[in-house]
């Protein structure tokens, strides 16, 4: 019989959970008068009274503010008050209770035996009703995919049984289009018709029905997520056959441009560039949509543990050393009433990414230096999320490869029944009816210490080839690592969380934490004695064969028998139509306000502009040391710095410059500009730390509407031309990249497609992090240039939309605009910059506001001499969106030499900074049209966003 | 002589690297230790005269930050680290690091070491974990070695969830009264201050206590994050310093090696 340990804190001890729960329900309208939290283990064993009362007394409880009971096979200890409810929650079976490991591990340190411990989470909560708990029920207390509740009663649930083993055959030879359809369907295998029937010829030939796992594994490698049909595919535009757009445009670019420090690009699970003589960069970016969709805190979280084991996977694998996020949300004041049941509302979905990729960097103990969060409404049902990682690794680690012989050992975490079907899952749109199991839960911590011990490895050689298990499990990891060579693999070898898989499921299953290694046979045992003495499990599941098929075993039989050629070339390429044509919104036509305080105080506020320190805090930022530029700079270390600067090796003075560009707002007028600028504002906020173009490497990441739809898959070739446009323009190049398609919604049976959306990131190396500079202004007294040209540009602007418009005039990049950001390069690099920042969201009203604010220093501007072509409004001016624009602090004995420098390139004289706290511009007409204080701008642009 | 450090090691530690850099630029050899290899004797503790156990989340602050950590001290390791306190070496704990220590009762060990936990460090006032740089004012007259002689107004970050100091009324009169705080968050100006200044509302805002030896110390804040100019969040305003706050606290530990031990 199971023990159960309450535990609470005593009487007058601040809960600040409680306090926060208590907060997120009152937003959904419960209003709690008092809640209180009770934390619950249940431990299967034989142990006696005294062991269990010690372990709840010396591990579970705090001796200082907690107290604690236990029994036997009771329900409830603490009695639930009169007039108040008890509701317990708890992980549904089959999926990972993150505590579980390590609280087993110190009961075992403690001498105690101890089968199976399982954790939940008892609220007693007085004022409300039942009826009250069914609100609470989806996203407060509980998320139904991974969670369930239980109202005055226990959650905890006992262990599952074994499972029997089946061997499974899927009769397709026979099957009419409907029943392959219906098969495809009622799988959840997202293959269509074509797919289908290709499968069904196949089979036919080698006149046998598949087995389940075989269908699967096609599934799986076939799927959008792990294959990218589309981009690789034939898409007739303007009557023109595009085959494979990928490598047309985005690969092109990086094939033309043929620089030498790129030493492996799309090749890899990440990017690869040269730091110096000694070490590599790599770089990857993913999304984790889907899952960020439905359990926010779990799905991001995963989301940036994937894209860990993506740089850990690199070569024989990277050290990572900063990660970057960049979120796309609804906006966190949409009413309730719009949001159809079963949907998570925007601010939750906002707080559990931002905890989910907070818990999992934090623990991983990689600092995130860098991020962007944009909102828009077409994001309510489709966020995004998008997690990258850089890492670090010697330069002879760079290339692998497995050679038949090696054994296939398998690494990290046990297997589970979560993750089925994300990849498949995710390659569709999104509704109402969700399968469950599709959502992986982390442990960082069991990444971290497969992290620390296969560096370890990875130093002394004992591996040939590493590749990580991400969408689609082993199925597409040892499927791809086998591709050239074939495998064997014996799929009852592969540890368990616990019993009840079938085959089918350790074949696919998504668990996390988990990577796949080449080993040769002679370096076995080293191997598993090294990974033994961290604690991390290492086990041998099958071998590269060298007979190019992949087979399956489980306990000895065969369940699979798959030609690789078939596997991976089998795949009957789509042929999709796009097409584009530019939509038109209304012009704006308002009359200009002679005071632009407001606008300027309102622009300031927009969720787009303000402040994310909230968000950025919660991320450690400075963990390993190498922070040399943080995201938060300025006099109260409380500015919007540009890129991030990291320096990785101590001792040395090179570092790496890390941004994002992205732009969505465009994306719903011109997703060719969209792209454009996606790359100039990457790029622009390298160039503003000093970083220059000459070393700088770009990943590319779509998330799009559905390709079937020939207008979004029209806008998504435009975004993949400009892509190759401007990588060519500015002599960057693409190393990796990504995309996630079906980010579509059915809402009522009518689709809802997010905004066409393009990230693109840039990594740069810094030869000299003393040279680097910040944004905030530095010394009264100082000058203040600008430098590039404004356009009349403020289609989805800021400030247009401020105004209640969107209009068409999207920002374009210009020949001009390499120019421009290759003399920002120069002059950083010759030390003539005080501060340095780029213009982007909110133009230059926000940029110069921002180094004001932040550098704690008055200033004054004056329109009349900003270099611009087609506009003469104070606003247009002021709030204009255009690209390739910087706003620059120098002293004022270097002036000269500046302007110099700059000879060639639009710029002007337009500032002074001065010593007091006011903020001051002047119109055309050599009026001030904006008078107020940095102190008001900068409340302004901090509370929208300080408590979330 | 020759100042051997070892910085423990073990599941979700991360500040391993930079604290064993911080020690190295203080002349000390720094070493990464898996306490695996000190509970099967691989290594010997014996042998180090400094024993560091880093910032970190170790096994994923599961139950409690330190806890399990913690737990594994006292039933695998305590013999051999109250010898290791008899021989007069020294023991710091910085962030994850000082959780353990309190967790173990190592710290304040008013009444014994090792024996109980005393006091805790509990949730952040935020209900969150926060990056954010601090001033910590070290108290006058505190008999802590590691902070012996050092400016009275030291600059680094915290970075925790978990690092609200709380103690019973009596502890605290105790480790008031035996100088045991050794560190406590300030405003610029170096006055007690609340939120943001204090940033997890600890009780009379201590960052950092010692044990009665003034041998063993712990605190929130991290010291390993400021040893170079180049860490400092307003370097690039004002301007680069020979080295950070930070290396002082380092330095400490290895001159009392060399003079003491």
């Amino acid at each position: 019989m199971p023990w159960r340990i309450e535990v609470r804190y005593r009487h007058g001890v601040y809960d600040a959970e409680a306090h926060s729960k208590a907060g997120e329900m009152r937003e959904v309208g419960v209003k709690v008068e008092r809640l209180e939290i009770i934390w619950v283990y249940r431990m299967d064993g034989s142990m006696g009274l005294e062991d269990a009362d010690r372990i709840a007394r010396e591990l579970l409880a705090d001796s200082v503010t907690q107290e604690y009971r236990l029994g036997r096979d009771a329900p409830e200890l603490w009695e639930t008050p009169e007039g108040a409810l008890s509701v317990e929650v708890a992980y549904n079976p089959g999926v990972t209770d993150p505590a579980e490991e390590s609280i087993k591990k110190a009961i075992g340190d403690m001498g105690i035996h101890v089968e199976a411990v399982r954790t939940a989470k008892r609220y007693i909560l007085w004022g409300i009703s039942e009826e009250d708990v069914d609100l609470l029920a989806d996203g407060v207390l509980a998320n139904p995919l991974i969670q369930h509740l239980v109202v005055g009663g226990e959650a905890l649930r006992p262990p599952e049984e074994p499972w029997k083993f089946e061997r499974a055959e899927v009769p397709i030879r026979e099957a009419s289009d409907e029943e392959l359809m219906k098969i495809s369907k009622e799988r959840l295998l997202s293959l269509s018709l074509e797919e289908m029937r290709v499968i069904q010829e196949h089979f036919r030939r080698k006149g046998r029905e598949p087995t389940d796992v075989e269908l699967e594994t096609l599934a799986q490698t076939w799927s959008e997520h792990c294959v990218h049909k589309t981009f690789k595919g034939r898409i007739i535009y303007e009557g023109r056959k595009i085959d494979d757009l990928l490598r047309n445009t985005i690969m092109k670019a990086t094939e033309e441009l043929s620089k030498p420090w790129c030493l492996s690009v799309f090749v890899d699970n990440a990017g690869v560039i040269a730091f110096d003589e000694e070490w590599a960069v790599c770089f990857k970016v993913e999304t984790h949509n889907h899952p960020s969709a439905l359990e926010p805190y779990g799905g991001a979280g995963t989301g940036i543990g994937g894209v860990i084991r993506d740089v850990l996977g690199t070569g024989l694998g990277a050290k990572p050393i900063l990660n970057t996020d960049v979120f796309c949300f609804g906006p966190l004041d949409l009413p309730r009433e719009k949001l159809p049941k079963g949907t998570l509302h925007p601010r939750q979905i906002f707080r559990g990414v931002v905890a989910g990729v907070r818990d999992y960097g934090n623990r991983m103990g990689i600092p995130t230096v860098n991020g962007a969060v944009c909102f828009d409404e077409g994001f309510t049902f489709n966020p995004l999320v998008y997690c990258g990682t850089v890492g670090i690794m010697p330069r002879d680690k760079v290339k692998k490869a497995v050679r038949p012989g090696d054994l296939i050992v398998l690494v990290g975490g046990r297997t589970g029944r979560d993750g089925i079907h994300g990849a498949t899952f995710s390659s569709d749109a999104l509704s109402e009816g969700i399968p469950g199991g599709v959502v992986q839960i982390g442990n960082p911590i069991t990444e971290k210490k497969l992290t620390d011990v296969l560096l370890k490895a990875r130093d002394r050689g004992l591996y040939r080839a590493i590749t990580d298990c991400g969408g689609g499990g082993l199925s597409s990891a040892a499927g791809e690592m086998g591709k050239e060579v074939g495998i064997l693999v014996d799929l009852d070898r592969v540890p368990l969380k616990y019993e009840g898989l079938s085959y089918t499921e350790i074949w696919i299953s998504e668990a996390q934490e988990r990577m796949l290694l080449a080993v040769p046979p002679e370096n076995l045992d080293e191997l598993l004695e090294l990974f033994s003495r961290e604690d991390v499990e290492a086990t041998v599941i099958g071998k590269f064969t060298g007979d190019g098929r992949l087979r399956l075993r489980y306990r000895g039989e065969p369940v699979a028998d798959l030609d690789m050629n078939f596997l991976h070339g089998g795949l009957p390429l789509p042929e999709r139509k796009a097409e584009w044509t530019p939509p038109t919104y209304p012009e704006p036509d308002f009359p200009p306000q002679k005071d632009l305080t407001d606008a300027l105080i309102g622009v300031l506020s927009r969720p787009n502009v303000c402040s994310k320190e909230w968000i950025i805090r919660q991320y450690d930022h400075e963990v390993q040391g190498g922070s040399v530029l943080k995201p938060l700079v300025g006099a109260e270390n409380d500015g919007p710095g540009d890129a991030a600067v990291v320096r990785p090796i101590p001792s040395s003075k090179k570092g790496i410059a890390v941004a994002n560009g992205i732009c969505p707002k465009f994306g719903v007028i011109d997703p060719y500009w969209m792209a454009a600028s996606a790359v100039d504002e990457a790029l622009r906020q390298i160039v503003a730390v000093g970083g220059n173009l000459e070393h700088t490497a770009l990943l590319d990441n779509f998330c799009w509407g559905t390709p079937e739809d020939p207008r979004q898959l029209g806008g998504l070739v435009r975004a993949a031309l400009a892509c190759y446009d401007f990588a060519k323009f500015y002599g960057t190049p693409f190393i990796s990249g990504k995309d996630s398609l079906n980010n579509d919604y059915l809402l009522d049976g009518r689709r809802v497609s997010i905004p066409p959306t393009l990230l693109i990131s840039a990594l740069s190396v810094v030869e000299d992090v003393g040279r680097v500079v910040s944004m905030d202004l530095k010394r009264p007294g100082d000058l203040v240039y600008i430098v590039g040209t404004t356009y009349r540009e403020l289609g989805g602007s800021e400030y247009w939309r401020l105004m209640g418009h969107l209009g068409n005039s999207v920002p374009k990049v210009r020949p001009e605009g390499r120019e421009v950001l290759r003399a920002i390069s120069r002059a950083i690099s010759e030390g003539l910059l005080r501060a340095c920042h780029d213009l982007s969201d909110g133009g230059l009203g926000v940029a110069s506001a921002e180094m004001a604010f932040s550098g704690g220093l008055g200033l004054r501007l004056d329109l009349r001499n900003v270099p611009r072509e087609g506009v003469d409004r104070d606003d247009e001016i002021l709030f204009s969106e255009s690209n390739s624009r910087f706003l620059v602090e120098v002293a004022p004995e270097q002036g000269g030499e500046l302007e110099r420098l700059l000879w060639g390139v639009p710029f002007a004289l337009i500032g002074e900074v001065t010593d007091d706290d006011e903020f001051v511009v002047l119109g055309l007409e050599g009026e001030e049209v904006v008078r107020t204080s940095i102190r008001t701008l900068k409340e302004a642009w901090q509370a929208p966003l300080r408590e979330v | 002589m020759r100042v051997r450090v070892l910085v423990l090691r073990t599941a979700g530690t991360n500040c391993d690297l930079e604290t064993a850099y911080a020690f190295g630029k203080a002349g000390a050899e720094a070493e990464l230790v898996h306490i695996n290899e000190l509970v099967r004797k691989e290594k010997d503790l014996a042998e180090y005269q400094v024993l560091v156990i880093p910032g970190g989340f170790t096994y994923g602050d599961d139950i409690s930050a330190g806890r399990i950590l913690a737990n594994e001290l006292r039933y695998k390791l305590s013999d051999r680290l109250l010898r290791f306190v008899e021989e007069g070496k020294l023991i710091i704990g910085i962030c994850n690091g000082f959780q353990v220590l309190i967790k173990a009762g190592f710290l304040p060990a008013l009444k014994g070491l090792g024996k109980a936990q005393e006091v805790t460090l509990g949730w952040n006032d935020s209900g969150r974990f926060e990056d954010r740089w601090v001033y910590l004012k070290v108290e006058p007259g505190s008999r802590c070695v590691f902070t012996d002689g050092l400016e009275e107004l030291l600059y680094m970050p915290v970075a925790h969830a978990e690092g609200k100091f709380i103690a019973p009324r009596e502890a605290i009169k105790s480790i008031e009264g035996n100088a045991q705080v050794v560190l406590r968050y300030v405003n610029p100006s170096g006055e007690l201050s609340g939120y943001p200044w204090n940033p997890n509302g600890s009780l009379g805002n201590i960052a950092g206590i010692c044990d009665p030896t003034g041998r063993i110390f712990g605190l929130m804040p991290h010291p390993e994050r400021h040893v170079d100019g180049f860490q400092h969040p307003r370097w690039t305003r004002e301007g680069l310093r020979e080295e950070g706050d930070g290396m002082g606290i380092f330095r400490n530990a290895v001159r009392y090696v060399k003079e003491n031990l």
